[in-house]
């Protein structure tokens, strides 16, 4: 077949508006790079104050860190009339209420997250959740408030029934005063575990029908379902959770400081009063004396920090490789 | 006869398990519902009048209110957002419209570090950055406490509302010759407004609740704050000076003060849902 | 970018446009004229050495399997694939005798609109959907926006449906009246070309019908290039037909010969469905 007769016509227009020089107005509003430098602005400017909070703790601990070195953690005695600062007491105390409100909180959690991702119907489920959330929306100081009024004097009656059957175990004997270690762990296990059941529900809901179902064809129960396929799958996001619930319970302050009994001691008794690092700060910060004070206080502010950043780091970490996951916590 | 499959110990330990985990539910909603009742008991049964017209009465006396509290709170919450928000807002916007790849990665990650950063530790670093060149705890530092504090959870939620709203409502605005930058701020962020809305709501409530980072900047005040530039009261504060006092009349107004507080935070979180649900309805019709 | 002459092009629609040796047809001067054009999605080469014209005020289609380029050739016209981080273009475009990448982007898809494969209205009222393009134009006076905003869903074929809502949301509204929507949405800027990527995919076979209707209609406005996966659609409303294979244009020629008596046995098994 030819292919030669095709008449190519000359061009004969120009496209409207395309030679329209644009002004400087309209330059302006369609001004990309000002967006885009202004927004990036916005977004360093979170990298800066990372930085710049960093930057502080480190250099205004500087002259405790210098006098003091890695004994500064390990040192019992909190001296600020003498000058002689050892946290000790602090970081027991920090680290003993903290696993307690996990230990009490996990379980719980767990147990509720099953529940509410696994057998209540879904409208049910999302209404208690709500609700369970709301929890996490209490300020902090109104649980210290609850803890003071509400569930020391509860503890008063029941601890010591508790102790007349149980009071032979170390951890358990000792006079109870009502502040201690043990009512701070509640009042953080209480705090923490609306993040085990909101991020862990989450998750649980997240896991697929195909992994229930291969097990469900080979006649297991509902429960073996959920606990040998279900949270296995899910065991990522849920150890998320509960390292973020850990950092939660690491640097919680108002609630610890007003149940704890702010006594720098180490006691076996988790019914002895005690001391947290979080409470420590919040207490002595505004009324240190001297530099040095001071800046052992901010180095206990740094330790914190510290502690918390990797627990955070880790946490994060997980819930990322779950894909799909957006947590805000 | 074949025995039935599961085998019966089986299922008696699924009914247990399943039982267990009711058990767990209505253990922490149990406990939600005294916290709550309890507070509104309390706090509704201590309430007056002079609560929210008067400043406090002199140690030992009784009446007096928190009036000086509440106006400080209302302080802190207005310069805080006026410092969280244009800046989470501006971050959301560039992580979700133009970061990309590692950037993108750092600054959200960073984010949701300094979001969990404690409380307390966020006081230190508002004190040695701002108290201590001024000499003086003020509103001001209290502020900037709090602000810096909202950053996270404003600037995370603005993008993941953005990030939801679908590529085709942007590619359509590009195609009728808008810039990127008027297609984001003409198209993109009205489609997500009610979203955005409601994260910096929830943010606010949350920052409102605080005590920790204003014990060392705001610091507290029994009167009306002379400025910006001097301390303040705050609600958070008061409930906690209140509670771990020893007078009966400072408890009851602590459980005042918890009441109204916690009462705002719960009326602002159910009122930014609805806000959203709103939202969710105009866009689907 | 290199000079470009149009005679260079001769090889490319000798082929493509291929005429009986008696017949002499004369084109429509070319609305866009691709020389040598290859596309890029990083490492991935999606257009390979293409050559076109599209004729001005013409219907164009192009049809082919999935991931054959014709989606990335529509999006290239109006420069959308340059949002897409990674690619790169190779080759020369013209719109009419300009070099098409030499204006701001922005300018150009004003002359050159586009509509998408999903109905994709804004969460605004009907009335702001259409009037959005042109309150981005600076010109265009206030008072004249309600005129063209009417003229558009006329010309749209959607007036008559939507004129009491006008103020209401454009979500509440069928999935066809919403592309028909867009399409005035686009048309209200009163664009030289309109791109049409499977403006019907998503729709039923009533709404097709409408918006294939709406484009005889619109055809004296402007230039259409469609993508389409249906045969039949494009056979109905084209006048010239591209076929594209694994990012080469295989067959470019008048509807009625590609469907009737293609060139290219690639095209013939394609037509009959022996692939794709």
């Amino acid at each position: 077949m030819a292919k030669a007769a095709l008449v190519i016509p000359e061009i004969p227009f120009q496209s409207r508006g395309l030679d329209r020089k644009q002004t400087w107005w309209e330059r302006l509003r369609k001004g990309d790079e000002v967006v885009h430098l202004i927004t990036l602005a916005g977004g360093w400017s979170i990298l800066v104050i990372t930085a710049l909070l960093v930057q502080h703790l480190w250099v205004y601990s500087r002259l405790s860190r210098h006098a003091f070195g890695w004994h500064f953690l390990v040192d019992s005695t909190w001296d600020p009339v003498n000058g002689v600062f050892g946290a000790w007491p602090f970081v027991y105390g920090t680290v003993v209420t903290s696993l307690l409100a996990l230990a009490i909180s996990i379980p719980i959690g767990l147990g509720s997250a099953i529940f509410l991702a696994e057998l209540a119907p879904r409208k049910l489920s999302n209404a208690l959740t709500f609700l369970i959330e709301l929890l996490a929306a209490v300020p902090s100081v109104i649980y210290g408030l609850i803890g003071i009024f509400l569930l020391i004097p509860v503890l008063f009656t029941v601890v010591p029934y508790f102790q007349k059957y149980f009071g032979w175990i170390p951890v358990f004997n000792g006079t109870f005063y009502g502040v201690s270690y043990f009512s701070a762990s509640i009042v953080l296990s209480i705090m923490v575990v609306p993040f085990i059941i909101s991020i862990s529900r989450e998750v649980l809901i997240a896991v697929p029908v195909s992994q229930r179902e291969a097990m469900m064809a080979l006649g297991a129960t509902k429960w073996d379902v959920t606990w040998r396929a279900v949270v296995p799958y899910a065991r990522q996001g849920i150890m998320g959770s509960i390292f973020l619930s850990l950092a939660r319970a690491l640097g919680e302050t108002m609630a610890v400081t007003m149940v704890i009994g702010n006594v720098a001691q180490v006691s076996t008794s988790l019914m002895a009063p005690g001391y947290t690092i979080a409470a420590v700060i919040a207490n002595e910060f505004t009324e240190a004396t001297g530099d040095l004070y001071l800046h052992a206080l901010i180095e206990l502010g740094l330790v914190l920090f510290a502690v918390t950043m990797i627990f955070n780091a880790l946490a994060r970490l997980l819930m990322l490789t779950m894909k799909g996951h957006e947590v805000v916590g | 006869m074949r025995a039935s499959y599961p085998p019966l110990s089986r299922k008696i330990t699924n009914a247990l398990m399943l039982a267990l985990t009711g058990l767990c539910t209505v253990l922490v909603l149990s406990v939600l519902l005294t916290i709550l009742g309890y507070l509104f008991w309390k706090g509704a049964s201590s309430l007056n009048i002079d609560f929210f017209t008067k400043n406090p009465a002199p140690v030992g006396q009784s009446g007096g209110g928190v009036k000086n509290a509440m106006v400080g709170t209302l302080k802190l919450l207005t310069l805080a957002s006026a410092i969280g928000v244009p800046i989470g807002l501006l971050g959301g916007i560039y992580l979700s419209e133009f970061a990309g790849g590692w950037s993108a990665f750092t600054i959200r990650y960073t984010t949701d570090l300094l979001n969990g950063v404690p409380s307390v530790v966020m006081g230190i670093f508002v004190y040695t950055l701002v108290v201590l060149p001024m000499h003086h705890f003020s509103t001001l530092a209290g502020g900037i406490a709090l602000g810096i504090m909202m950053i996270p959870i404003a600037l995370r939620s603005t993008e993941d509302f953005l990030r939801a709203v679908p590529r085709s409502l942007r590619e359509g605005g590009l195609a009728l010759g808008a810039s990127k930058s008027e297609t984001i701020f003409t198209i993109v962020i009205p489609a997500a407004i009610y979203g955005i809305i409601t994260g910096i709501l929830l943010d606010i409530a949350r920052v409102a609740g605080e005590t920790a980072p204003l014990l060392f900047t705001a610091f507290g005040n029994l009167f009306d704050s002379r400025g910006w530039m001097h301390p303040t009261a705050s609600l958070p504060v008061v409930i906690y000076n209140y509670a771990i006092s020893p007078y009966d009349e400072w408890h009851r107004q602590a459980w005042a003060a918890g009441f109204v507080l916690l009462s705002g935070l719960l009326a602002v979180s159910v009122i930014s849902r609805l806000i959203l649900a709103r939202g969710k309805k105009l866009s689907h019709g | 970018m290199k000079p470009f002459d149009l005679r260079q092009l001769s090889k490319a629609h000798e082929v493509r446009f291929s005429v009986d040796a008696e017949t002499e047809e004369k084109l429509p001067w070319p609305q866009f004229t691709v020389a040598d054009l290859n596309f890029f999605y990083g490492a991935h080469q999606a257009l390979k050495g293409i050559n076109l014209i599209v004729p001005n005020k013409r219907v164009m289609a192009f049809i082919g399997p999935s991931g054959c380029g014709k989606t990335t050739l529509l999006r290239t016209f109006n420069r959308m694939n340059e949002i897409i981080p990674g690619t790169r273009v190779e080759g020369s475009i013209r719109l009419g005798d300009k070099d098409l990448f030499s204006f701001p982007a922005t300018t150009l898809r004003r002359v050159v609109g586009m509509v998408f494969q999903k109905p994709s209205p804004f969460p605004k009222s009907i009335f702001d959907n259409v009037a959005y393009g042109l309150r981005l134009d600076p010109a265009i006076r206030r008072s004249e926006i309600a005129d063209k905003v009417e003229q558009s869903l006329r010309r749209a074929a959607l007036w008559d449906e939507v004129k009491d809502k006008l103020h209401q949301s454009a979500n509440g509204i069928s999935g066809g009246q919403q592309q028909r929507l867009c399409i005035a949405r686009a048309l209200a800027v009163e664009p030289e070309v309109l791109l049409l990527d499977e403006p019907c995919s998503a729709l039923d076979p009533l709404s097709t019908a409408k918006i294939e209707d709406l484009l005889f209609e619109i055809k004296d406005l402007c230039t259409i290039v469609i993508v389409t996966h249906n045969m039949l659609q494009a056979a109905r409303v084209a006048d010239y037909v591209g076929f594209f294979l694994n990012g080469e244009l295989i067959e470019l020629n008048r509807a009625k010969q590609i469907f009737q008596n293609p060139e290219m046995q690639q095209t013939q098994d394609y037509i009959t469905g022996r692939f794709g």
